[in-house]
């Protein structure tokens, strides 16, 4: 799938212009609030009409004011997951993911209800109406409403933004589910680097109604400049891992990693799962020399790939180790001191503590352990 | 009780001539009122302010006025009610569809605003959903706006119900007051008034009245109220 916008639309004295294509299995439209995104995505879902521009999925144009073409939204196909649910209050759960396929020509109906109630774990839900539900429950059938109309392409605008830590957690590992193991392309809005990290295969940057960026998830969280300051911290590099085993007798996993295994606190994923390790920038210090006597579990080798002045009195170190980045926030001083210089042979230290489920990835609630 | 039900069959006729011109009015100004009111929510239109005026009328006018336009309008001469007459055979003058119809014009404007408001409460952002999960604006209506003003829709119909039952003015200008064809319960009451003997006549009526239009209340409050429970809108 290909995603290609090209457009111009003024609101006011805020104009979006923004110019990307993305062929990702999810695409995070990635910023501040105020920066655009929704706008972006409501143009795309066609609930607001370009003032100028070009939008495509695949080849098939959805608008085009040049050629003078605009498809009405509700011939577009395209699935959308709003922030506020939006669940049918008149209709029961069942009503509510039923609405969809009604306007769905035969011939393209893909999506299977009984497999997508089980995706997203909804069978019991069923009989209820929308407003008996949590908000993570709501949001849940809010996605598999989307899905049953068997759109091409699925937006997501902050489907997790409105709900507190523990319903993100309990969502996240549905959105990954449907990232892998459906085939449908998703276009998803979000201010959270944790998201993002966590969820995206490319990530178009916005700021001030403009893209600022573009590319594959792991090179732009290492961009830290590229983040919303309040997100800043939350920057670094992402590695695919995978869960090589358990260490029961510590409470602790081991996962291995491109750039070495790396221990964390002991996750309910079975052995071989795949996870998106976030490592923060700022929890990673760097040693000259292999560190002995020191309570971080996670030494990695590694040599120093680029020096970034950073925000303030700060520098960025990328260490490459085994061909993946590492990328460390460290002091100017402490660069200084160390004689931190580019080619030079170094140690990142990683404290096992300094992961968390919003950097490890919980598991599925309820999911088999081992 | 039996005294109240002992009614002359001249009474029995006005009762059940006020539940069958009320029934009436009631459905046929439906339609039209759904459609004003679609109008008068969303629409934006040159003259929007003036339709909303000329739906007002009735409710500020005396109902003697709108009675009597009715009659130049509708009467057998009238340009509408020749018209009408002439190519399909719908007479009004006089007759209890005449009464219908003053009751229903009469009852627009409280339907209309019922509905209009309910129309307008709608969160349009559902209909954004269901317009991206590929409903047309068609469906849309009839499918999420209908089904979420219907609290709206039934409040909109009772009063217009109420109102033809307690509509005198306008009817009696209009069609008069004959027994079994134009003679609805408030005429009868007036008619009982008006000659010696008749307060017993009056009191049975007006009871009649009372009891006609608390039923449609209680139903029309029961309704509602399922419709709401139903929804549980938060």
């Amino acid at each position: 799938m290909t995603l290609s916008v090209d457009i111009m639309h003024r609101l006011g004295d805020f104009a979006v212009e923004a110019n990307f294509e993305s062929a990702g299995r999810l695409t995070a439209l990635f910023g501040p609030s105020g920066s655009g995104k929704s706008t972006l995505i409501n143009l795309i879902a066609g609930l607001i009409r370009p003032q100028k521009g070009r939008i495509a999925v695949d080849g098939r144009v959805l608008v085009d004011t040049a050629a003078g073409i605009f498809v009405p939204m509700h011939r577009r196909r395209i699935g959308m997951v709003f922030q506020d649910a939006r669940l049918f209050p008149h209709m029961s759960v069942a009503g509510n993911l039923r609405y969809g396929r009604w306007f769905t020509p035969s011939a393209e109906r893909y999506a299977n209800m009984e497999a997508v109630v089980d995706l997203l774990g909804i069978g019991h839900l069923l009989d209820r109406r929308p407003a008996k539900l949590s908000g993570g429950e709501k949001q849940r059938v809010a996605i598999g409403r989307a899905l049953l109309a068997s759109p091409r392409l699925l937006l997501m605008d902050e489907p997790l933004a409105s709900l507190d830590e523990a319903r993100k957690a309990e969502i996240l590992p549905y959105i990954e589910r449907l990232r892998d193991e459906t085939k449908i392309p998703i276009a998803y809005v979000s201010h959270s680097v944790a998201e993002v990290a966590r969820l995206a295969s490319e990530v178009v940057v916005l700021s001030q109604g403009k893209v600022s960026a573009c590319g594959p998830t792991e090179a732009i969280m290492q961009r830290l400049d590229l983040l919303p300051a309040e997100e800043r911290g939350e920057g670094g590099a992402v590695l695919d891992a995978r869960v090589l085993r358990h260490d029961e007798a510590f409470g602790m996993t081991v996962l291995g990693s491109p750039a070495g295994e790396i221990r964390v606190q002991r996750l309910a994923r079975p052995t071989g799962t795949p996870v998106r390790l976030r490592i923060r920038a700022r929890d990673v210090m760097i040693a000259t020399e292999r560190p002995a006597g020191l309570s971080a579990l996670n030494i990695l080798a590694g040599t120093i790939a680029a020096v970034r002045p950073g925000i303030g009195p700060t520098v960025e170190i990328a260490i490459d180790c085994n061909g993946a980045i590492v990328l460390a926030r460290i002091t100017e001083q402490s660069k200084h001191t160390l004689r931190l210089a580019l080619g030079r042979q170094v140690f990142a230290v990683i404290k096992t503590v300094s992961f968390d489920s919003a950097t490890t990835g919980a598991g599925l609630p309820g999911e088999a352990d081992g | 009780m039996n005294w109240l039900l002992d009614l002359t069959p001249d009474e029995w006729n006005a009762v059940r001539l006020s539940i069958k011109v009320a029934t009436v009015a009631m459905l046929a100004s439906l339609p039209p009122g759904i459609l004003i009111a679609l109008l008068l929510a969303r629409g934006r239109f040159w003259g929007k302010t003036l339709l909303n005026g000329l739906v007002h009328l009735p409710l500020i006018l005396p109902p003697v006025v709108t009675g009597y336009l009715l009659l130049l309008t509708f009467g057998r001469r009238g340009p509408a009610g020749a018209f009408l007459a002439e190519h399909f055979g719908i007479v009004f003058s006089f007759r209890w569809t005449g009464a219908a119809l003053a009751c229903s014009v009469m009852g627009f404007p409280l339907m209309v605003r019922a509905i209009r408001l309910s129309i307008e409460a709608v969160d349009r952002k559902m209909e954004a959903a269901a317009g991206t999960l590929g409903a047309n604006p068609l469906w849309v209506f009839a499918t999420i706006t209908l089904p979420l003003a219907l609290p709206g829709l039934i409040a909109g119909a009772i009063l217009s119900f109420a109102k033809a039952m307690g509509e005198f003015g306008a009817t009696i200008t209009f069609v008069s007051n004959i027994p079994n064809e134009t003679q609805t319960l408030p005429s009868a009451i007036y008619t009982f008034t008006q000659v010696p003997g008749g307060d017993a006549g009056a009191l049975r009526l007006t009871l009649i009245s009372i009891v006609i239009s608390m039923v449609a209340l209680v139903a029309s409050e029961i309704l509602a109220r399922r419709v709401g429970r139903r929804m549980d809108i938060e």
